[in-house]
């Protein structure tokens, strides 16, 4: 499936490790009871981590220096626990990398999973983007601090939302 | 449709400035698109269901429902004509004031929310978060900014919340529904132990509040009374804090089980102890500066709200005094209904929604425009929904009170019945509601007529009433002194009676269920039956709560379950 990043789609170029079998070359995604073993993998290929909703971010502390991606999912575009996941990496891991969500996703939900620390969204073949980028764009102003230390704006917590 | 003029700031709430005002509009036009999306099939309804819920539209029984945020329970008069406008253009002429101080209106078209969002955002209204499972619209004591026991200002800290809750990106698909009182009095007029989050304020040391945090109180299905977490959150930290608390909640509440899944589950789950473990964690990881609440803030959003500009005393509370003498029953409603103001020569005003006979907390369009008349002329355009589903005009000179009266009476809004057996609380029940088992209507209805009688309700004194259609207890029935569930047995509406429930000021309890299901009928002689025992049985100045916890549930249960 393909990912939308910054407003555009752009190819895959993770593969999932599939489980019972040996990891492959190249750029993985690993379950988190996999990531002993990804570690010590010989490639020269990046590593990222599938965070399941009821994992804790915390698990990936130590080896987080050496993920470039992880991806967290959605079972069901109601079920929020990912933005919480994906603030907690931003805010209190300092994670720099990818974070990508997939799953069940609305458009409606793009600006939220942004400003919790979002880059990137795996999303179904043939996506109108369009849809994602209206509802990126759809508020000049947010009503809280995010962990993209939006500039305040006016009064009270209001910030200004990048268009 | 009616507009006002924004010169000056409104009173009892905060004032829209530009890019408020231009949030709202982009937040209509948001709606447009994702209604235009489901007309079209691009969202299934199970997609666009929690999307119309965020702006307040349930689907019911028979019709859309549309619920309308009252931020803190205060309206402007022009935002009440708005209202009244509404419930003439797009239902059939009344809207109903809810628990948690909102007005919901129950003939909604679909394709007319659009336009009827564009008309409220006219005059700062709107729908979002009434509903879903997002944080909900904060309620405020109804006597804010007016109490004689008021020890600061809940209004303005009810704004900063609502303002902080507004689509914020994490909250907005918790595990469930989550809501947020605050009082600014020591004595709780919230019910702030049967929230969420219930947050008391008090004056601290250094001229900023401080708050009690209590968390995991809640109604529905199992009632339960908040804990405390905290004795004296400083002000800066209240963000920052009310964030480590959902932050929380959204990581661990359960997703499994819609009947599980309230904060408070996951609070007697893990125990307070464990919960406040997890809480400070993770309020000591965060970065605080960033969530910090600065007084600056909390006084530029206090600067956003008008003030009443009182009036020197003068003669007002003689005058007063004169009318009283000259008419019993205007004196008689002067007793119930009204309640001391801080500013000498003023009185606060509860208007009963509760009529003999009537729908506890429906108001008609015509009574809408009396209401935000007599608020213009005599309450400085500010008006207050109370979560008893009553409207407050909180500032009225006590010389201008008998035309008030008078008024009031005139237009079916003359009830003198605030704190007694008629003042019921009532959920819509099984007239709109599809969750219900029972009509909570009917019932209320007759009750209310059963105890029609001026003198009666006075004998009887303070006591709280409240029905709820179902085990969701929207009528808080848990919480009223006597409380009456709707129940289906076998396939016929039924309901069970609950004795001893409070949420009032310093002892909060749940009521106990009395016994099995009883019709309609029967339920309206048993609750007689239980108040003669409380009649014959009560000692000198006892009110019935106070009668019920001494004597406990048994002579009451005999009582109801006597064959006449
Ligand atoms: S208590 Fe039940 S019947 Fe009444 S409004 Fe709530 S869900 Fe509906």
């Amino acid at each position: 499936m393909p990912l939308l990043e910054n407003g555009q789609l752009k190819e895959e170029i993770w593969q999932v490790a599939i489980e019972g079998e040996a990891l492959p070359e190249g750029n993985v995604l690993v379950p988190l009871a996999r990531l002993p073993e990804a570690l010590g993998r010989n490639s020269d290929g990046a590593l990222g981590v599938l965070l399941a909703p009821d994992e804790d971010v915390e698990a990936l502390r130590i080896a987080l220096p050496r993920l470039t991606a992880v991806q967290l999912t959605f079972p069901i575009f109601r079920d929020g626990r990912a933005f919480t996941q994906a603030r907690a990496l931003r805010e209190h891991l300092h994670f720099k990398g990818v974070i990508r969500a997939a799953g069940h996703i609305l458009p409606d939900q793009y600006e939220f999973l942004l400003r919790c620390g979002v880059t990137e969204v795996v999303v179904p073949e043939k996506t109108d983007v369009s849809v994602w980028e209206r509802a990126h764009k759809a508020f000049t102003v947010a009503y809280q601090p995010s962990i993209l230390n939006e500039a305040p704006e006016g009064v009270a917590l209001r910030r200004y939302l990048s268009r | 449709m009616p507009h006002s003029s924004s010169s000056v700031l409104p009173v009892g709430r905060y004032a829209y400035d530009a890019v408020d005002k231009n949030f709202l509009k982009e937040r209509v036009a948001q709606f447009k698109e994702q209604v235009a999306r489901r007309v079209s099939g691009a969202l299934t309804e199970e997609e666009f269901k929690p999307l119309r819920l965020m702006n307040g539209l349930y689907l019911q029984l028979h019709a859309y429902m549309l619920r309308v945020a009252v931020p803190y329970g205060v309206l402007s008069a022009s935002q009440l004509r708005t209202l009244a406008y509404i419930a003439t253009r797009y239902d059939r002429g009344y809207g109903h004031f809810t628990t948690r101080q909102n007005i919901q209106f129950n003939w909604i078209k679909l394709e007319e929310t659009p336009e009827i969002l564009d008309i409220l955002a006219e005059t700062e209204m709107h729908a979002i978060q009434t509903s879903g499972n997002c944080i909900r619209n904060v309620t405020a004591d109804q006597f804010a900014g007016a109490a004689a026991d008021e020890v600061l200002d809940p209004r303005i800290y009810a704004e900063i919340l609502r303002q902080w809750s507004t689509l914020h990106p994490e909250f907005t698909f918790l595990p469930r529904k989550f809501k947020i009182a605050i009082s600014g009095s020591p004595k709780d007029r919230v019910a702030a132990r049967f929230h969420d989050i219930g947050l008391m304020a008090r004056q601290g040391e250094h001229g900023r509040p401080v708050f009690e945090v209590y968390v995991g109180g809640g109604l529905g299905r199992t009632p339960v009374v908040g804990s405390k977490l905290r004795d004296d959150l400083p002000e800066e930290d209240l963000i920052a804090y009310l964030e480590a608390i959902l932050r929380v909640y959204n990581a661990f509440g359960r997703r499994d089980n819609i009947y599980k899944a309230r904060i408070k589950i996951l609070v007697q789950a893990l125990g307070v102890d464990k919960f406040l473990e997890h809480v400070n964690a993770e309020f000591a990881a965060m970065d605080r500066a960033k969530y910090r609440l600065p007084d600056t803030l909390v006084e530029a959003i206090r600067a956003r709200f008008g003030h009443p500009a009182f009036e020197p005393a003068g003669d007002a509370a003689q005058q007063l005094a004169q009318h009283r003498l000259a008419d019993s029953a205007f004196s008689r409603w002067v007793d119930t209904n009204t309640h001391p103001h801080k500013q000498p020569g003023y009185i606060a005003v509860t208007v009963s929604c509760k009529p003999a006979g009537g729908i506890p907390g429906d108001v008609t369009s015509e009574q809408m425009t009396v209401l935000a008349d007599l608020a213009d002329t005599f309450s400085f355009g500010e008006l207050r929904v109370t979560h008893l589903q009553n409207v407050v005009l909180g500032h009225v000179r006590q010389d201008k009170l008998y035309q008030v009266w008078q008024t009031l009476e005139q237009n079916g809004l003359g009830t003198a019945n605030i704190g007694f057996i008629t003042d019921i609380i009532a959920c819509p029940g099984l007239d709109y509601c599809a969750l219900a088992n029972a009509r909570s209507i009917p019932i209320a209805q007759k009750l209310s007529e059963r105890f029609a009688s001026a003198t009666l309700q006075k004998e009887i004194g303070a006591l709280r009433l409240n029905i709820s259609g179902c085990i969701n207890a929207c009528g808080h029935h848990h919480a009223g002194h006597i409380g009456i569930l709707g129940v289906d047995k076998r396939g016929q509406e039924a309901f069970q009676i609950t004795l001893g429930g409070a949420s009032d000021q310093d002892v909060v309890s749940i009521g106990q269920i009395l016994g099995s299901a009883l019709s309609e009928d029967e339920t309206v002689d048993a609750v007689a039956r239980i108040v003669d025992v409380y009649l014959a049985r009560r000692e000198p100045g006892e009110q019935f709560i106070q009668t019920c916890r001494r004597l406990g549930t048994a002579p009451f249960k005999d009582a109801a379950y006597a064959i006449a």
